[in-house]
């Protein structure tokens, strides 16, 4: 097991009447990358402002190496902030937003312009150090904010929305980027997003918050593969879902009836710890593992529903389509482009959907 | 003319194009109104400024810069000097009084901005006289200060305050504060809040912050504050006149004295232009210290 | 950051006592009955009764208001007209004349009075309302023109132009959808200029002749004298007077553009 870096102990915090954090506990390992996924108003943001220490815990508390965190000021904190809109100093240039903090603590002149040097050639802007913020592209002022909270060397890196401001592209190289740094440096990532692939991709561990509590915590699989709600499930990425009660157990399998679908037809499904019969359930599909054909008799599936396109989308790497079932139920599904040959749905055109039990899971509500 | 290396004109520049005359027609009248009443005044002033003071009060039309040389007569530059001083004194307490006050409405919700700002607005709106008056009810020897410390016990004897050099300085900082108050808190608000914590999280401290930060970064505001205090207490008539003495005359006092008393214009004028002269050398500087700012920006 | 700095707010609190203490004061001394002392001894309206029977200060006061509307009929018209001139035709040696029509603004007060009185005394117009209006004219001017361009400058120039593609004139334009918005701006500017001039001192200290005392000069003449309770009274009535009016021109100036 690895060492704990840092460990928030039923965290709460008031913002008027509502609780942004709501009896949070967590713990991040160290040097793990660590994200925070939440929508809007989930309380992330606050959580990572009670870590910078810019608010103030109203109970529980931070522990960040250990030490508690409760009457530290930010500027006494071995943690330093990304952030949002990378509040880089319009006054100072690249080398003298770097060096702001080596300076405040009072580092040897000869040490700070090493250290700037070295973690400016980490972020390939060492041509640019003698440039004013303004002068930068998005993507560089995003390397400058992290090389002028890297440079300090924290026990913890705080990260605001680090993409958020970036277009598509640039997000994307710069998601694999932040990893490789990170694995470089070896330090404690905590990266607050709304951006679940960025999430999923960059990250160890995710954690999933919402109105100021923390729904999961687990790695990216278990988070998109086993959802322990269906709010997860519907946050992380796109799902189908079917509302039904468990009928029987099949050993390993359950079988579950859904009110508008044809009777005597159950589903086969991988039932949830603590379902029993009678349980109502949601059943969650992803749209990727929906296998789509015209042929009434295709073998290998525990499951089949029949349908009909409602919309068909090209989306270059992948078909998405919008399926009408039995009684207003809509789905989705998503078919990678594979090449030529391959069968393309029409709108109106009736299909056969078709799952196995492992795919979908099961959630007691 | 080739239409590529001209493209067609927008609908603006052909509506500025199309009368050209109407310009003229529509400045003319408030340019001849200022010519007339203030620049042809000014000149006058000037022209005077040279000249010296007839045996009746007139003026003699002599050329000489016998006048200006006078102003550094011991007796005057001393009173243009305590004008610099009051100036000076009453631009460095608004800043030191009126920057937490800035710092705070800058940072409070939107909507308490608004109600701080028009709170401060409001006795700026108060006839200057009246304000003036109120120091004056408040510091006589017989005034509500004096009488209260009295009837408090902390005094035995009541304090001479009115007409003293404390009270014109008093007088100039609660008149022009909130000249100082706007521009700066037009600047804070300016500031982006994540740039102090920025500044906090990458261990400064609270005073640090503030000098490495916040100060650099109001800077134009400050300045402009500064400004909008320093003139008008440098030229400040009232004040002196009504809550100061013989011993606390600021140069504003001095030109009326001269012009209406002892009625050497030739003399007034030339005071009248040396204030001028520094409140302008003031403007200059601000001018130029904005322009280089904006100047560095664009160059960013 | 505001939560940790109590004395943040405390440093403010303090600001306004100072700001307002004086004013308060002032106005509740109005009713108080007693001529010399600053003790309080009961409560009356006797001050104001004596003000309201002053027919000097009566004079005075329409002598006041008389310059007031004059001078800011003039100081708006010439006004508007060189804002829009200065904003919508930039014209070569622009800057030289913006600075001759702004300079009142930061020249010494008193330098203004001196000025124009030697200016009328030199051409021999004698020293009367006439010349205290002329004076308010001019320094009320460049402030109009700051505000009606200030706000000639933040109107959407697609708004003129989208007129124009609707089959509007040029005057049409300016007319149905320029004016409409400049209102308030204008409205705003007058009643600010009055307000000035209405509590115009120096200027008019200088460039008023034996007769012609408005209200500021009156107020002078009895500041200067002796303390006494009418000028409380008088001062109450003219800060409530001065926040009507820019309480007035503040909200008509708010309105969205």
């Amino acid at each position: 097991m690895a060492e704990v870096s840092v460990e928030i102990r039923n965290a709460v915090k008031a913002h008027g009447a509502t609780l942004a954090v709501d009896h949070l506990s967590l713990e991040v390992r160290r040097g793990e990358f660590f994200s925070i996924l939440g929508p809007s108003g989930s309380g992330k943001t606050t959580t990572l402002r009670l870590l910078a220490g810019f608010e103030r815990l109203d109970q529980g508390d931070i522990l960040i190496e250990g030490r508690s965190m409760r009457s530290v000021p930010p500027n006494h904190r071995p943690v330093n902030l990304v952030f949002q809109h990378y509040a880089l100093f319009p006054h100072l240039t690249v080398f003298g937003n770097v060096s702001f903090g080596l300076e405040m603590r009072r580092l040897p002149k000869e040490e700070i312009r090493s250290r700037v040097a070295s973690v400016l050639d980490m972020v390939r802007l060492t041509p640019k150090q003698d440039r004013w913020p303004a002068q930068l592209s998005g993507g560089e002022q995003q390397r400058v904010a992290l090389a002028r909270a890297l440079v300090n060397q924290p026990s913890v890196l705080l990260l605001d929305e680090p993409l958020g401001a970036l277009d598509q592209q640039l997000r994307q190289d710069m998601q694999v980027e932040l990893k490789a740094i990170q694995e470089q440096v070896g330090i404690t990532f905590i990266c607050v997003t709304h951006h679940q692939e960025e999430a999923l991709t960059m990250s160890d561990r995710v954690a999933i918050m919402h109105q100021g509590r923390l729904l999961q915590v687990g790695s990216p699989q278990e988070i998109y593969e086993a959802p322990a709600s269906s709010f997860v499930a519907g946050f992380i990425g796109v799902s189908n879902t079917l509302r039904g009660r468990i009928a029987r157990f099949n050993g390993t399998t359950c079988d579950v009836t859904v009110p508008g679908l044809p009777t005597g037809q159950a589903i086969v499904a991988r039932p949830s710890a603590g379902a029993g019969v009678g349980s109502s359930v949601t059943l969650v599909l992803r749209p990727e593992r929906l296998h789509l054909s015209n042929e009434v008799r295709v073998g290998g599936f525990d499951n089949v529903l029949e349908g009909r396109v409602s919309k068909a989308v090209y989306n270059g790497s992948e078909m998405q389509y919008l399926l009408s079932l039995a009684d207003g139920i809509s789905w989705k599904a998503r078919v990678p482009n594979v090449g030529e040959g391959q069968k393309k749905f029409l709108p109106g055109e009736a299909v056969f959907v078709r799952w196995n039990a492992d795919e979908g899971v099961v959630l007691t509500e | 003319m080739s239409p590529i290396a001209f493209p067609p004109k927008t609908i603006s520049e052909q509506g500025r194009a199309e009368r050209p005359g109407l310009a003229g027609w529509l400045l003319a009248p408030a340019l001849g109104w200022m010519g007339v009443f203030f620049l042809l005044p000014l000149a006058l002033v000037f022209a005077i400024s040279f000249a010296s003071r007839g045996t009746y009060g007139g003026v003699e039309w002599t050329v000489s810069v016998a006048n200006y040389l006078n102003v550094i007569d011991p007796l005057y530059l001393k009173i243009v000097l305590r004008s610099l001083a009051l100036a000076l004194a009453t631009t460095v307490w608004c800043l030191v009084l009126g920057f937490p006050l800035a710092y705070y409405i800058a940072r409070l919700p939107a909507r308490w901005q608004g109600v701080w700002l028009l709170l401060v607005m409001i006795p700026f709106w108060t006839n200057f006289l009246v304000r003036t008056y109120a120091w004056m009810f408040m510091l006589r020897t017989e005034g509500l200060l004096n009488t209260a410390l009295i009837g408090l016990g902390l005094i035995a004897s009541p304090m001479e305050i009115l007409y003293s050099t404390t009270a014109v300085l008093i007088g100039l900082v609660y008149g022009y504060l909130p000249f100082m108050v706007l521009p700066l808190y037009a600047a804070i608000e300016r500031l982006a809040p994540s740039l102090v914590e920025a500044a906090w999280d990458l261990y400064a401290s609270p005073w640090a912050v503030f000098r490495r930060v916040i100060l650099p970064l109001t800077k134009p505001g400050i300045v402009a504050g500064c400004l909008l205090v320093f003139i008008p207490s440098l030229g400040a008539f009232i004040t002196p006149d009504l809550l100061g003495g013989a011993k606390t005359m600021m140069v504003g006092n001095l030109i009326q004295h001269e012009f209406l008393v002892v009625r050497d214009w030739p003399f007034g004028s030339a005071i009248a232009f040396v204030l001028m002269g520094l409140v302008l050398i003031g403007v200059m500087a601000y001018v130029k210290a904005e322009e280089s700012d904006r100047g560095q920006k664009e160059e960013r | 950051m505001i939560k940790r700095y109590p004395w943040l707010l405390a440093a403010s609190l303090g600001n306004l006592l100072f700001l307002y203490a004086p004013i308060a004061v002032l106005i509740l001394f109005s009713f108080n009955a007693s001529r010399l002392s600053a003790r309080w001894q009961g409560g009356t309206l006797q001050w104001y009764r004596l003000l309201a029977e002053d027919e000097a200060l009566l004079a005075a006061v329409q002598n006041s208001l008389l310059v007031g509307l004059v001078s800011t009929v003039i100081a708006t018209v010439l006004g508007v007209c060189a804002a829009l001139a200065l904003e919508r035709f930039p014209f070569r040696g622009q800057r030289a004349i913006e600075g001759a029509i702004l300079l009142p603004l930061v020249i010494p007060e008193v330098m203004m009075g001196v000025a124009l009185m030697l200016f009328f005394v030199s051409i021999k117009l004698p020293l009367s309302l006439v010349t205290v209006t002329i004076g308010h004219a001019a320094f009320n001017l460049p402030i109009v023109v700051v505000i009606v361009r200030g706000r000639l400058r933040k109107l959407d120039p697609g708004l003129e132009e989208a007129a124009r593609d609707l089959g509007a004139s040029a005057w049409q334009a300016f007319h149905r959808v320029t004016v409409p918005l400049l209102m308030p701006a204008i409205l705003g500017a007058t009643l600010l200029a009055f307000t000035i001039s209405l509590d115009d001192f120096i200027v008019t200290f200088f460039t008023a002749g034996p007769g012609a005392t408005t209200l500021p000069l009156k107020v002078y003449s009895m500041v200067k004298s002796t303390v006494t309770p009418e000028i409380n009274a008088l001062s109450a009535i003219l800060v409530l007077v001065s926040m009507g009016l820019i309480g007035l021109s503040l909200a008509l100036q708010r309105k969205p553009v």
